[in-house]
């Protein structure tokens, strides 16, 4: 057991060093696309907290987003310091989401589902009504930084990289430890897990927060990496739909399955959306289709599957 | 009397609400799928009324019957190639495929009929009923009076044919209810289907009233969920009463916080009844 | 008497307008064994469910161990050590059994590490036969060994009061006599149990005492030979009609 948890610690630190070092050689088209995939990782793994172990089927991913990102963007413009805006659009989305946990976590199934939804769309139209504040609908710029393009690429690569890893860490931990094991209780039956002794409301809002604040903060970085933000952009549903497609494609409640996801889903972007300009969200709808209707647990349980079969042969 | 104007305008809201969220309310009750599809059944039902419209002079209160036809048909056979295979599996599941279905068909739409809006107008209106101070549109009461007689339609249907009390019974029980020899599988493919053609004929009444766009979609989806959640799921009169109140409360607090919050309006409201009282307004406990 | 480890005084539960318990007022020994029994629907798991804090009471009063836990959410009265099996058994189907167990261990039963709660959950599971099942997957279990597993569940927890619903319907007489030595070596093991039960043999041969529902009510409470004879029972059970005729050839 020790051994394994230290074989699982220095897998980590070797994977993150080299995910920090390699893709600096590929230019800043390369760089790009690594931030993007980091944010998509970051998205999933959290969202692979609530939706994943607890099995709630949180659609909140975009209103923590866009929340983030508007507290680190409008703080940014207020001339504080970018990492406390950043660190600052974390809290934020956690504290926004320990409040909305105490309102909707009650609420199960389809009804928990529709909630968490709908809080995106209420927030965008609250930013729209805060024009003084935020820029309403116009949109809000962000002070660029002081760097050239080259360093840019890199700062904000090596930044959301960062973010992964914690999210990652935090996750390992959670996986291994008491909360993780109370949240499988969770999923698989709460009210006999509340006989158990188990808190299901602490463990839920605790897997709710968790959900929230690393997207928070990658919000917030994305507001800084973009320069401009708007409420379309950063509340869009996609955002929330995103993460979930992921996690399928990887498998849920698994460590790495949002990081295998975040890669396909990126390659399947790149590809797809560069030959079907106008059907790309077609495109992803057929992914999804596909996905829900042959690998609902997703393609790591597909490659266990072809492993296991290997090792029986 | 403003409040009188505000209350009629309210109450013809209510109407349309209905219709737009019976179907959705349908399905949700008896398959125990929400639909994501809705908003853009809904459209694509506006769409066709526009076209027939445009191109063969037919009056979009008359395209409610090839709408409906249209939608039924694509609902089944959604229903039987693609959810029917998962509709016994898990919320997340079955919500995460009527999502990627609804990108396709959004998309098609949009790649199909673009973005851009349009509207029905008329050549020969209706004339406008007014009462004292109170002044409704000719073709919009129409459309609202037609809306109501659909919904009471579906009521009838659930309550009085074959197929609705089979409908019904899959709803109470779907394992007791294939054990009595009903096929469940070709009822929930009805189901849908009736769902659909609910969307496409609500979506012929409201070309002549809304802009049509694909995009408009997600809209009407949130106000079949705000309906739903108002009146209790899958039940005919819930969709009614929850349509009335949304229409109403839509129509009262956009007058008195101005006009542009009233969706925020009606989802905080949604938020807030999810909170209070998940069962909705009529207690009638929801499906899981 | 020795002193009452648990108290209701006057408990109900209402479910809209029927009261599935009505005006319950016991008490429950330390140490004893005592049988709950009454005709179906008589409220018998109600009443386990308004102790537990899964359907609170609405009017009344649970105490245990001098607590006050009417309001107590149901995780906390688990921790406090009332433990409670299902008539319609509950694992976490994808687990093994051994985390079925752990979980009770971990989170009611005071395991300071995962170790230790697993280490625990071997113990009950020795205790109840299932060590060799230990690493199957609790979907897997026949019913008998499902019932077993809610016992070792629920024994993890460390409870000082134990209530068993029904832990014996579906299974053949060998594993009734199983389960009852069971049972015998939990109380000998100084917990309190409450057995809710369908089989009379069950019930005699394992309790001190007997309370009986009815309608919500509790309607005959004492030993049990006693309390199966009286006709208020007799009555619940069988109709009035059976109850006359049998106190008309007695009288």
């Amino acid at each position: 057991m020790t051994r394994n948890v230290i074989t699982t610690w220095i897998a980590f630190a070797v994977g993150i060093a080299l995910c920090a070092v390699l893709p600096i050689f590929g230019g800043n088209y390369t760089l790009r696309l690594a931030t993007t995939v980091a944010m998509y990782a970051v998205l999933a793994q959290s969202w692979n907290f609530i939706g994943g172990l607890a099995a709630y089927p949180s659609f909140a991913t975009a209103a923590f987003f866009g929340l983030g990102a508007y507290i680190s963007a409008v703080l940014q413009t207020k001339g504080v310091p970018l990492y406390w805006t950043w660190v600052l659009g974390g809290l934020g989305a956690a504290l926004f989401a320990a409040f909305l946990g105490g309102a909707i976590l009650h609420l199960r199934g389809h009804y928990f589902a529709i909630a968490s939804l709908v809080v995106a769309e209420v927030l965008r139209e609250l930013i729209n009504t805060t024009p003084d504040l935020t820029g309403g609908g116009m949109g809000l710029n962000v002070p660029a930084l002081k760097m050239s393009v080259g360093e840019q690429a890199q700062f904000f690569y090596h930044a959301m990289l960062a973010l992964f890893a914690i999210s990652l860490a935090t996750a390992i931990f959670v996986h291994r430890g008491k909360s993780g094991f109370a949240l499988q209780c969770i999923k698989q039956n709460e009210d006999a897990a509340s006989i158990l002794g188990v808190n299901a409301y602490a463990y839920k809002s605790l897997a709710f927060v968790l959900s929230a604040v690393f997207v928070g903060a990658a919000g917030g970085m994305y507001a800084t990496w973009t320069r401009y933000i708007d409420p379309t952009d950063v509340f869009d549903v996609l955002l929330s739909v995103k993460p979930l497609v992921m996690v399928l494609l990887g498998g849920v409640g698994t460590l790495l399955g949002p990081v295998v996801g975040a890669f396909i889903l990126l390659a399947l972007e790149e590809v797809v959306w560069r030959n079907f300009l106008t059907m790309h969200a077609a495109a992803l709808g057929v992914i999804i289709v596909a996905l829900v209707l042959y690998l609902p647990n997703g393609l790591m349980s597909l490659v266990r599957e072809i492993a296991r079969r290997r090792g029986r042969a | 009397m403003i409040y009188l104007q505000l209350l009629a305008n309210g109450i013809v809201l209510g109407g349309l609400y209905a219709a737009i969220a019976a179907g959705f309310s349908l399905v949700w009750g008896v398959l125990n799928v929400i639909n994501i599809l809705h908003g853009s059944f809904i459209v694509l039902g506006s769409y066709i009324a526009f076209f027939l419209y445009a191109y063969a002079g037919l009056h979009p209160f008359l395209a409610i019957v090839p709408a409906g036809i249209v939608l039924f048909a694509l609902g089944w056979a959604l229903q039987t190639v693609f959810i029917n295979r998962v509709v016994t599996a898990p919320v997340l599941i079955t919500l995460t495929l009527t999502f990627g279905l609804d990108l396709v068909l959004n998309n098609a739409m949009l790649v199909a009929f673009t973005a851009d809006y349009r509207k029905v107008n008329l050549a020969t209106p209706l004339p406008a009923l007014e009462l004292g101070s109170v002044f409704i549109p000719g073709d919009k009461l129409a459309a609202m009076v037609l809306a109501v007689a659909l919904t009471y339609g579906l009521y009838r249907l659930l309550g009085d044919s074959n197929v609705g009390r089979a409908i019904v019974a899959v709803r109470m029980d779907r394992e007791a209810a294939s054990l009595m020899g009903v096929e469940v599988k070709q009822i929930n493919a009805i189901t849908f289907g009736i769902g659909a053609l609910m969307a496409g004929a609500a979506g012929a009444l409201l070309s002549i009233i809304y802009p049509i766009s694909p995009i408009n979609s997600t809209l009407f989806l949130g106000k079949a969920f705000v309906v739903c959640v108002l009146g209790g799921l899958g039940s005919v009169p819930g969709a009614l009463v929850g349509g009335l109140a949304l229409g109403l409360l839509e129509s009262l607090g956009g007058y008195a916080l101005g006009p542009e919050h009233s969706v925020t309006l009606s989802f905080s409201l949604l938020l807030l009844l999810l909170f209070v009282r998940p069962s909705g307004l009529l207690g009638r406990r929801g499906y899981e | 008497m020795r002193g009452a480890l648990l108290e209701l005084e006057g408990v109900e539960r209402r479910f809209g307008g029927l009261k599935a318990v009505d005006g319950v007022t016991v008490s429950i020994a330390r140490g004893e064994i005592i049988g709950l029994i009454g005709p179906n629907g008589a409220g018998k798991t109600t009443l386990i469910n308004t102790i537990t804090g899964v359907h609170p009471a609405t009017a009344g009063r649970i105490v245990f161990e001098g607590r006050d836990i009417t309001r107590l959410k149901p995780h906390v009265i688990a921790g406090l050590g009332l433990a409670r099996t299902f008539q319609i058994v509950q694992p976490f189907p994808a687990m093994t059994v051994l985390e079925n167990v752990t979980a009770g261990a971990l989170f009611a039963g005071g395991a300071p590490t995962m170790k230790a709660a697993q280490e625990a959950a071997m113990e009950r599971l020795e205790f109840t036969g299932l060590a060799a099942h230990a690493s199957k997957p609790a979907s897997t279990l026949t019913l008998a060994q499902r019932k077993r597993l809610e016992l070792a569940k629920s024994l993890a927890m460390k409870p000082r009061l134990l209530m068993l619903d029904e832990v014996n319907a579906g299974l053949n007489s060998s594993e009734v006599d199983d389960a009852l030595d069971i049972i015998r070596r939990i109380a000998a093991s100084g917990v309190t149990i409450l057995v809710v039960e369908h089989l009379m043999k069950v019930v005699l041969s394992v309790s001190q005492r007997i309370i009986v529902l009815h309608h919500g009510q509790l309607i005959a409470e004492g030993e049990p030979k006693a309390v199966l004879s009286s006709p208020a029972v007799i009555e619940a059970y069988l109709g009035s009609r059976y109850a006359d005729r049998i106190a008309g050839g007695a009288g």
